[in-house]
């Protein structure tokens, strides 16, 4: 491990650093050590396993394009508004990181269930959300759509307004401006903030499981598949972690070496 | 309404003295804490109970506290199986009462209880729908077809009895949802997410007017029984076997029946 030459840290700062590090890295390291390591291949040829991985893998990817086109141009509105407005919308884009993850289910359930705010009418429609994959995309994206606007936010309110309007002043309509300057300058914001949103997505489970259900292959994606299997086996449902986690991990390190790359 | 009191302007705390005062904290968090304990001169019994004696046990507890001045019972109410997850990573408890005898085997296995476990209640599954329901259920039978139908899980007890029964009753089941507690079947039909759920009686007797009750039959073929043990290592070793015994006592039994258990 080697810190650049060019910062100069604090010593002592590397003791509450080490602490932090620690209390991450401990229990996962605990994890490694009680992990029936063996079982691993054999528990990921259980169809149950499989099913569980491939709906996380699609509904995750739905969700994160939706958090995408959604979330994106919300970051881009809210970086722009002033006083009053911007609090409000701000604290009703992040809100769903604070609730707890039943809640965001139990939320959703009452909104866009068969007899919800909402959802009676869509179900008069003949769409009816609750128990679908499709609900799995939408728990998803309700609570990992928020870690994306904040990111990309936060990154945009630090950009230099100047670059803009110099822009504009050359005569870039606001649309060029956007799409050849204001995206590009936080460009790693985007990146990291999708990847963000990703790995929430994939740790999903509260929201799913209220909202959506447990069924193979339709809505019980890895962590539910985890939760599940611990009713039985524990240990069992320890080796599914692992999965989770390297996916997870594999996710989480390919935006940073990408970004890398092409500095 | 009175005013509220005028605080001074409080210049913010420079980081010296919040790293002191965290300092002081960590110090002295730990004496506080043991000395809480210490002080303490009665006995507070720790129950781990399944989640579906969360509205019996509290009631059961109180009779006992009577007949037993000075001793406390707190609980600790979860899924059977993540008790035992608790109890095996040394959760400090004093009577472990689970909804299943599988479980139980497993903390008897890991060597987790210290008494041979007792059979203290029963519990049998009902058919359940929104009150007006919506899906015209008559049973279960050809009414649940294309219908909305929420189970347990095969790998939790109540999944597994579902699935017994229905193989008794020669009936196969297309549920849009196996979740992995009880709590969450009723959840879905009080919702009206969904048109029928199967559940224990004692779910659907606490569910009250939100849901209608259809029996199953055969049922009591399929019998859920609900085993209760004393905690090994347990400091209050003499405590936890009075409160088994309370359980199973006349007193325990008449709660347990009021909240719809049946009596072994």
């Amino acid at each position: 491990m080697s810190l650049a030459p060019d910062t100069a840290v604090p010593r002592w700062l590397l003791v509450p650093a080490s602490a932090a590090l620690a209390l991450v890295a401990v229990p996962l390291i605990g994890l490694m050590v009680r992990v029936p390591w063996a079982q691993i291949p054999r528990l990921l040829a259980t169809p149950a396993a499989q099913d569980a991985l491939w709906l996380s893998l699609r509904t995750c990817a739905a969700s994160t394009v939706l958090s995408l086109t959604l979330g994106l141009p919300l970051a881009v509105v809210l970086s722009r508004l002033t006083g009053h407005w911007a609090v409000m919308v701000r604290t009703i884009s992040v809100l769903p990181m604070v609730l707890p993850p039943v809640v965001a289910g139990l939320v959703l359930l009452i909104t866009l269930g068969r007899r919800g705010v909402l959802g009676q009418y869509l179900s008069v429609w003949g769409v009816d959300i609750g128990f679908t994959t499709a609900a799995v995309v939408i728990a998803q994206t309700f609570v990992s759509m928020p870690y994306l606007v904040i990111t990309v936010e936060g990154a945009l309110r630090s950009t230099d307004r100047a670059l803009e309007v110099v822009a504009a002043t050359l005569g870039a309509r606001p649309t060029t401006v956007l799409r050849r300057v204001t995206l590009p300058l936080v460009g790693p914001a985007i990146l990291g903030g999708t990847t963000v949103a990703f790995a929430r997505a994939l740790g999903e489970f509260g929201a799913t499981l209220t909202f959506a259900g447990s069924l193979q292959g339709t809505t019980r994606t890895l962590p539910l598949q985890i939760y599940l299997q611990r009713e039985t086996d524990t240990n069992q449902a320890l080796a599914l972690s692992v999965v989770l986690i390297a996916l997870a991990s594999v996710l989480m390190v390919a935006p940073t070496l990408v970004t890398r790359r092409s500095r | 309404m009175p005013a509220p009191p005028v605080h001074p302007i409080r210049r913010p705390p420079s980081v010296q003295r919040l790293l002191g005062l965290l300092a002081t904290l960590a110090l002295t968090a730990p004496v506080a804490l043991t000395g809480c304990s210490s002080q303490r001169s009665s006995a507070t019994l720790v129950v781990f109970a399944a989640a579906s004696l969360t509205q019996a046990f509290p009631r059961i507890a109180q009779g006992f506290e009577k007949d037993h001045p000075g001793v406390t019972v707190k609980f600790s109410f979860d899924g059977s199986s993540s008790l035992v997850d608790q109890l095996a990573g040394g959760a400090d408890a004093d009577v472990f009462a689970s909804a299943d005898q599988v479980t139980m085997h497993r903390a008897v296995d890991q060597k987790l209880v210290a008494s041979a476990p007792r059979v203290f209640a029963t519990n049998v599954l009902v058919l359940i729908t929104p009150p007006d329901n919506p899906g015209h259920i008559t049973g279960l039978n050809t009414s649940l077809a294309g219908k909305r139908l929420v189970v347990c899980a095969p790998q939790v007890p109540c999944g597994d009895a579902t699935l017994k029964l229905a193989r008794l009753d020669g009936v196969t089941l297309k549920p849009v949802s196996q979740t992995t507690n009880v709590t969450d079947v009723v959840g879905a039909v009080t919702t009206g997410e969904a048109d029928a759920g199967i559940v224990y009686t004692t779910d659907a007797t606490a569910a009250g007017s939100q849901v209608r009750t259809i029996a199953i039959p055969h049922s009591d073929q399929v019998v859920n029984r609900y085993p209760i043990a004393t905690v090994a290592g347990s400091s209050h070793a003499a405590e936890a076997q009075s409160f088994v015994a309370y359980v199973t006592s006349a007193s325990g039994r008449a709660v347990l029946s009021s909240y719809g258990f049946g009596i072994p």
